[in-house]
């Protein structure tokens, strides 16, 4: 019987002001129940609009289907035809801006929570499947992954299925890139990263930590080294600052440091050496998921004040609504149409407060979005101990800078064929936010699963 | 995870250890840097690399117990390893091209200036070494650094060794005596590289300066190794670690680098009770 209920399953989830005071996951998941519920809402609709809001395709009516069986892990497997980390997809996703906003049941009520019945699928697997994974019969090929964020580990696990041996290159001493350095625990567990990642591994996955390619090897020596094809997923690079008086001082953070310390790092934990400042008042610049979750990490580090400032109104914000969402309810203040134009520092070169001038939406510039104009006279402090830049960052230049042949654009992007994602080097393939910028987790799985196929083609065709 | 094969204490502060790390000794040049973890609860610490032998597969480090990381990292012993260690991270000093040359180091510091003046040395350049301690117990690398220079200026804050100053006295001197230096390498505290490179601007003596500053993933990716030279952003990680010294704001690079002074305080402090607490059972 299908489920007529106009509204989604809600999701259990801590109360606000408890979660905002630790790092556990915001969100608990679906019971079988929630789920059996939720899954009965989908029509199986006959033109399955949803799977093409899916970057990498997933069979959505066909998992849900097996949801409403009760056959879960069969709906895994339909999932991991096409995705590599669904327990990841299922909760950093933008559903409502991919499938989701696609589904029939959208039209009148909420659309089918296909993110939740995801996530439920893929922990239902975790904690019930037997460890053995089939390894499959290998093809003799050897093909390199540079970087273990979502796009190396999409296309290193895509090959791997189809028979290839996979040597994953990561420069950091744990595999995961931003899955583990920049999303915050209380959204994406690190434990369930690793897990992902561990059921690679036993698809006969390679990973090698502390080697940063471009350095300790050449992109040309992994060629020599026999290596057939190397797929590029180096992702974010150098994080942008605005330029403004004040940025060298104490307690003036990127998002990519401030995160990678409570993420990666533990700062958070007794137990771990890592030192971070635990300010009182912080304000995190920008509107996008990155400020979110800087923001909530701030509040759960024990700040007191914690503010968004942003240029522009709530509705030019590129985080999701449900971050934002959380964000408010956990006590994040919004200070919009406001722009930084100094930070404030005392004798002893700390950070003091934060000067900003109030804007008003003035024309719609070439993107569309309203560009935003400073209101003369409309300065302001805020006071705070600590500052967060999370505008957004450049490409990684170390792979790009170290081997010849790879072009890129202006932006330090690289150049790629967007159907095949090869670059402008024989063999070299690439995806991920070191294609695009700053962009989301599955935009990067869809990217390294493109790569996957097109390096198969390529050396099949050799 | 990565071996160590020599341990030598140098002085009652600094500690010598060669580790072995063939990939990385294969394309280590002067200049560059590795980053350590010693366990899995350790911080990332960047430390200039202070040798590399190719041949034998080593990568030779120099460092300084002062803080909780280099402490940790001296209670392993031969035949122990290292959980972490990476590189070569960072831009290698560019040393073509030059006639004559003073390469100056401050305590630590020496053990970095030191494979510079190497190799300018081997390139057949005239090399001036100019080293700084703060006292004559604290002298390390002086046969090494002999070995490789024409001149070597031992200078020591209190006098100790016979020769008190600091490093400089003996390059002002150098220089008013008609040394014309084609270029300074300066490696050492903040002040001293400051100190340095102040001292030189006047003669238009080209300076360059290593920077160490706090970093974590060394690749150009978290940003907390950004400096400001000459008016501009730049990141010591991908960027240098040299930069000119006559660029670097140096009163900006002394601030940050204190950002985790206390903590960093409080962290000895809890490790030397642990140590207190090993040593009483």
């Amino acid at each position: 019987m299908t489920n007529m209920c106009p509204t989604k399953t809600p999701m259990p989830e801590q109360a606000p002001n408890v979660r905002n005071k630790n790092f556990d996951e915001v969100a608990s998941g679906y019971t079988v129940e929630m789920a059996l519920n939720e899954a009965a809402r989908c029509l199986n609709c006959k033109n399955h609009p949803c799977i093409t809001g899916c970057p990498v395709s997933v069979p959505i009516p066909n998992f849900i289907e097996q949801v409403v069986k009760g056959e879960f892990e069969e709906a895994y497997k339909v999932i991991t035809t096409a995705s590599s980390l669904p327990a990841v997809c299922g909760r950093v996703c933008p559903q409502e801006a991919q499938c989701e906003s696609k589904c029939v049941r959208g039209i009148k009520g909420e659309s089918v929570s296909i993110g939740r019945l995801e996530r439920f699928v893929a922990d239902y697997h975790l904690q019930h499947a037997d460890e053995a994974v089939e390894k499959p019969e290998s093809n003799g090929h050897k093909v390199a992954v540079i970087g273990s964020g979502p796009a190396g580990l999409t296309c290193a696990g895509t090959l791997a299925k189809m028979g290839y041996s996979v040597t994953v290159f990561e420069a950091f001493h744990t595999a995961g890139g931003v899955l583990m350095y920049g999303i915050p625990e209380f959204r994406l567990p690190k434990a369930i990263v690793q897990k992902e990642i561990s059921t690679l591994k036993k698809l006969g996955v390679d990973i090698e930590t502390n080697m940063v390619i471009g350095k300790v090897l050449s992109v040309d020596e992994l060629f020599e080294d026999g290596f057939e094809a190397v797929f590029v997923g180096t992702g974010a690079g150098l994080p942008n600052f605005m330029g403004i008086e004040g940025e060298g001082l104490i307690g003036v953070y990127s998002a990519n440091e401030f995160l990678t310390r409570i993420n990666l790092m533990k700062a958070y934990k007794e137990e771990y050496d890592t030192p971070i400042i635990r300010p009182k008042n912080v304000a995190v610049v920008g509107g996008g998921n990155v400020a979110m979750d800087a923001a909530r990490s701030a509040l759960r580090l024990g700040a007191e004040n914690v503010y968004i400032v942003y240029r522009r109104s709530e509705d030019e914000m590129p985080a999701r609504n449900e971050e934002i969402h959380h964000a408010k309810e956990e006590g994040v203040i919004f200070k919009l149409l406001s722009n930084p134009i100094r930070v404030i520092g005392n004798d002893d070169g700390k950070v003091v407060g934060l000067e900003c001038v109030e804007m008003v939406l003035g024309e719609p510039d070439a993107g569309g979005r309203r560009r935003p104009v400073a209101k003369e006279g409309s300065n302001f402090v805020l006071n705070t101990d600590a500052v967060i830049i999370a505008i957004g960052n450049s490409p990684n230049p170390l792979i790009r800078s170290t081997t010849e042949g790879i072009e890129a654009n202006a932006k330090g992007c690289i150049i790629v064929d967007e159907n095949t994602m090869k670059t402008t080097k024989e063999g070299v393939y690439a995806g991920g936010d070191t294609v695009t910028g700053a962009a989301t987790v599955i935009k990067a799985m869809g990217a390294g699963r493109n790569a996957a196929k097109s390096i198969d083609e390529y050396i099949k065709s050799k | 995870m990565f071996k160590i094969l020599e341990k030598t204490a140098l002085n009652p502060s600094m500690t010598k250890m060669v580790v072995e790390a063939s990939l990385i000794a294969k394309k280590a040049k002067p200049g560059q840097f590795i980053i350590f973890r010693v366990d899995e609860f350790g911080e990332r610490v960047p430390l200039t690399i202070a040798d590399y032998d190719s041949e034998k597969g080593t990568v030779t480090i120099i460092y300084q117990k002062v803080g909780r990381s280099t402490m940790l990292l001296d209670t392993l012993n031969e035949d122990e390893y290292i959980l972490d260690f990476v590189g070569p991270l960072g831009v290698p000093t560019k040393l073509d091209g030059y006639k004559k040359v003073a390469v100056i180091g401050g305590g630590a510091g020496c053990a970095i200036a030191y494979p510079q003046a190497k190799a300018l040395h081997n390139a057949g350049v005239y090399v001036d070494m100019i080293a700084g301690f703060r006292n004559t117990d604290l002298i390390i690398l002086e046969e090494e650094m002999k070995a490789v220079s024409n001149n070597l200026y031992l200078m020591t804050d209190d006098g100790s060794n016979g020769n008190k100053g600091f490093v400089t006295n003996a390059l002002e001197q150098n220089i008013k005596n008609g040394t014309d230096y084609d270029l300074v390498i300066a490696i050492g505290p903040i002040p001293m590289m400051r100190a340095v490179s102040e001292l030189t601007r006047p003669y238009g003596i080209k300076t360059i300066v290593s920077m160490n500053p706090i970093m974590i993933d060394g690749t150009g990716m978290c940003g907390g190794c950004r400096i400001t030279v000459g008016g501009k952003t730049k990141f010591a990680c991908i960027d240098g670690p040299d930069f000119d010294g006559h660029e670097v704001d140096f009163a900006e690079l002394m601030k940050r680098n204190i950002t985790y002074r206390t903590m960093e305080q409080t962290a000895r402090e809890k490790e030397c009770r642990l140590i207190k607490n090993v040593e009483v059972n």
